[in-house]
């Protein structure tokens, strides 16, 4: 295997594949093989960690494409993945409709609910936007709550376990391999739509929407697609989620959800597929590894126990605000810090 | 009808809390074009800050008062130089989720010292209601809205005739400029985050004395987003309107619409209406239009 320093590109086409070298395919390759043996030596609580970081990678792939390709923020993401969860939920449990259509169907709607909301985007912009997905998201609360017939209300829904072709996907594990396979398969979906058309578009707008309106790009169409490829990722991901846990809230779906999944694209660094695999596996496993010392230290200072929830939310915000101010280009950018460092090796400075 | 008074003159209280709030939120948009998610939460902090003094320490309420308000400033001083000004420069994205980080982190030390249990201030004025012909209103109610209207005269003239606040404006309006004229932009931003929170302060005691306090304080500050948006972002008078009018607005339909479909409206009403607003007139009543050009 022989270690380049350099990678040297004559051609579009091999600046925009997915595999940049052989050894990138290399490890690749190791790491799918991975991720399919993974469950045959892990306890039932590591699997559970995998399903959840699964599904928290789909919706914030989507967020990232929304906000850090296309450069529209989204207060509302947590909302939409509860539209994806009740309406998917709603379809299997009330109308036994099998789970791969109810699943589709889940992201579709969300999709357009996403759009909808969406439509403020052609006229705000920034702290305007902000704040109008905000609204969104509390208008959308308030549904989940009051639409009683439909969510179950603050009492919630329950859904059964999803079938497919009578094969119930009813334990951790093996709904990690439903979870996961979505999972790879939207990401992959992510990377082949912004390397494509859509993707340059949405960068266009982003970085200049002026510039990229005189060189043609209808700002009209792409930001409500951006809203609805995003919105259809929350809302795949709210399907899984409905069924992975059986039984969906409103709490489930709050503003802090909302937060959280920003908080995941900013700290794993806004505009990189990669980076919002680190940036949610950061983000779901800081509260367990957060027990986890919490359980060791509070032996000697009992107080800590009931502090546990404030401790928590705390690393959360100094988080965000850690890597905002030391770290602004989120963990991809440390992980190709790190990578180069080690290409160059000893030869680095 | 008399419900409807009641309604309108109890809206006209809460709406004249959101003003306050909505008054530092402007302030720190109209200096240094940052919206400040945290107002709520420098609010919570204002408020713990008053307890503590006047419950725990046992100061009497004015003394308490003014190093609470002291307390504050230093707190809105501190968090512009540990956090905001090392974003100076950065995207949008960056400096909302910055000051949401900031919201969560002062939410989990409050929730550290003083727990998630509501709180209770010494009653400095009395609760009995004071008739107002056929309307009631409670003594509290009457001193915040006082000393709300008071505030506005005070930040009013301080806007108009002091040298600190026309330089506040100076910065808002065009940075450079101001700059070129030997303005000390960097103390005019430390300026306008202790006054905001000052003010921010100020209306978390108010609220205290009517309500009693706890940790979910900080939503007072997502509510009065309609408010800002109403008004126009960095609008002063646009504030003060667009508070009264969403707290007025607020109070109407969580009284008539509340009872129809079960609770909840008085949360997600102004929400509705800023989306409104924010689809017919985006830099709403009095803000400026923002214009771009290549």
């Amino acid at each position: 295997m022989a270690i380049k320093c350099g990678i040297f590109k004559t051609s579009y086409m091999s600046d925009m594949a997915i595999w940049q070298t052989k050894n990138s395919r290399f490890w690749m390759t190791l790491f799918f093989i991975s991720l399919a043996v993974f469950p045959f030596f892990v306890s039932k609580y590591f699997l559970y960690m995998a399903n959840i970081i699964a599904i928290g990678v789909i919706a914030a792939v989507g967020l990232n494409i929304l906000t850090g390709f296309a450069g529209q923020i989204s207060l509302g993401h947590g909302a939409f993945i509860g539209v994806g969860a009740y309406f998917a939920g709603y379809l299997t449990s009330q109308f036994n409709i099998n789970f791969i259509p109810a699943f589709i169907a889940g992201g579709l709607v969300t999709a357009v609910v996403g759009m909808f909301f969406g439509l403020p985007s052609l006229r705000l912009k920034g702290f305007y936007l902000a704040i109008a997905t905000m609204a969104a998201q509390f208008i959308l609360a308030f549904v989940f709550i009051h639409l009683r017939s439909v969510t179950g209300g603050s009492q919630g829904m329950i859904v059964s376990p999803p079938e497919i072709a009578g094969f119930s996907f009813d334990s951790d594990f093996r709904y990690y391999f439903l979870s996961i396979g979505t999972a790879i398969v939207m990401t992959l979906a992510a990377k082949n739509l912004i390397r494509g058309k859509f993707g340059r578009a949405f960068m266009a707008i982003r970085d200049n929407y002026i510039a990229a309106k005189t060189m043609g790009v209808n700002i009209f169409l792409y930001k409500i697609i951006a809203f609805g490829i995003s919105s259809f990722y929350a809302g795949i991901a709210g399907a899984l989620w409905a069924h992975y846990i059986q039984i969906i809230t409103p709490e489930h779906f709050t503003f802090s959800v909302s937060i959280e999944y920003l908080a995941i694209i900013i700290i794993g660094g806004l505009g990189s597929l990669l980076g919002t695999v680190f940036g949610t596996i950061f983000i779901m496993v800081l509260p367990e590894f957060l027990r986890f010392i919490n359980g060791i230290v509070s032996l000697h200072y009992p107080m800590l126990v009931n502090m546990f929830d404030a401790i928590r939310e705390g690393s959360f915000g100094l988080a965000i605000i850690g890597f905002l101010i030391f770290e602004p280009d989120g963990l991809a950018a440390r992980w190709k810090t790190i990578k180069n460092y080690w290409k160059l090796w000893p030869f680095s400075y | 009808m008399n419900y409807f008074i009641q309604l309108i003159v109890s809206g006209i209280v809460l709406g004249s809390i959101y003003a306050l709030i909505a008054l530092g939120f402007v302030l720190i948009y109209k200096a240094t074009r940052v919206l400040n998610f945290a107002q709520g939460e420098l609010l919570m902090a204002g408020a713990y800050i008053a307890f503590a003094l006047t419950v725990q320490l046992h100061i009497p309420f004015w003394s308490a008062f003014f190093i609470a308000m002291l307390l504050c400033a230093l707190l809105g001083l501190i968090i512009e130089i540990l956090i905001l000004k090392p974003l100076i420069g950065e995207p949008i994205i960056s400096i909302v989720m910055i000051t949401i980080g900031l919201s969560i982190v002062l939410k989990a030390i409050v929730e550290m010292i003083w727990g998630t249990e509501t709180r209770v201030y010494p009653a400095i004025f009395s609760t009995q209601p004071i008739a107002l012909g056929a309307i009631s209103v409670s003594k509290s109610s009457l001193f915040s809205l006082v000393a709300a209207i008071t505030l506005f005269i005070i930040f009013h003239l301080f806007f108009k005739f002091s040298s600190t606040g026309i330089a506040m404006r100076a910065v808002a309006d065009d940075q450079q400029a101001a700059q070129s004229m030997g303005i000390n932009i960097k103390k005019i931003f430390a300026i306008s985050w202790m006054v905001a929170a000052l003010v921010a302060g100020i209306g978390g005691i108010l609220i205290g004395n009517m309500n009693g306090i706890n940790v979910s304080l900080g939503m007072f500050g997502l509510k009065v987003f309609p408010a800002v948006i109403l008004g126009g972002l960095d609008s002063i008078p646009g504030a003060i309107i667009g508070g009264i009018t969403i707290g007025v607005l607020e109070s109407l339909s969580g009284g008539y619409l509340d009872p129809l479909v079960g609770g909840g409206v008085k949360m997600v009403a102004p929400f509705a209406i800023l989306l409104v607003i924010l689809l017919i007139k985006p830099y709403g009543l009095f803000g400026t239009e923002e214009i771009e050009k290549v």
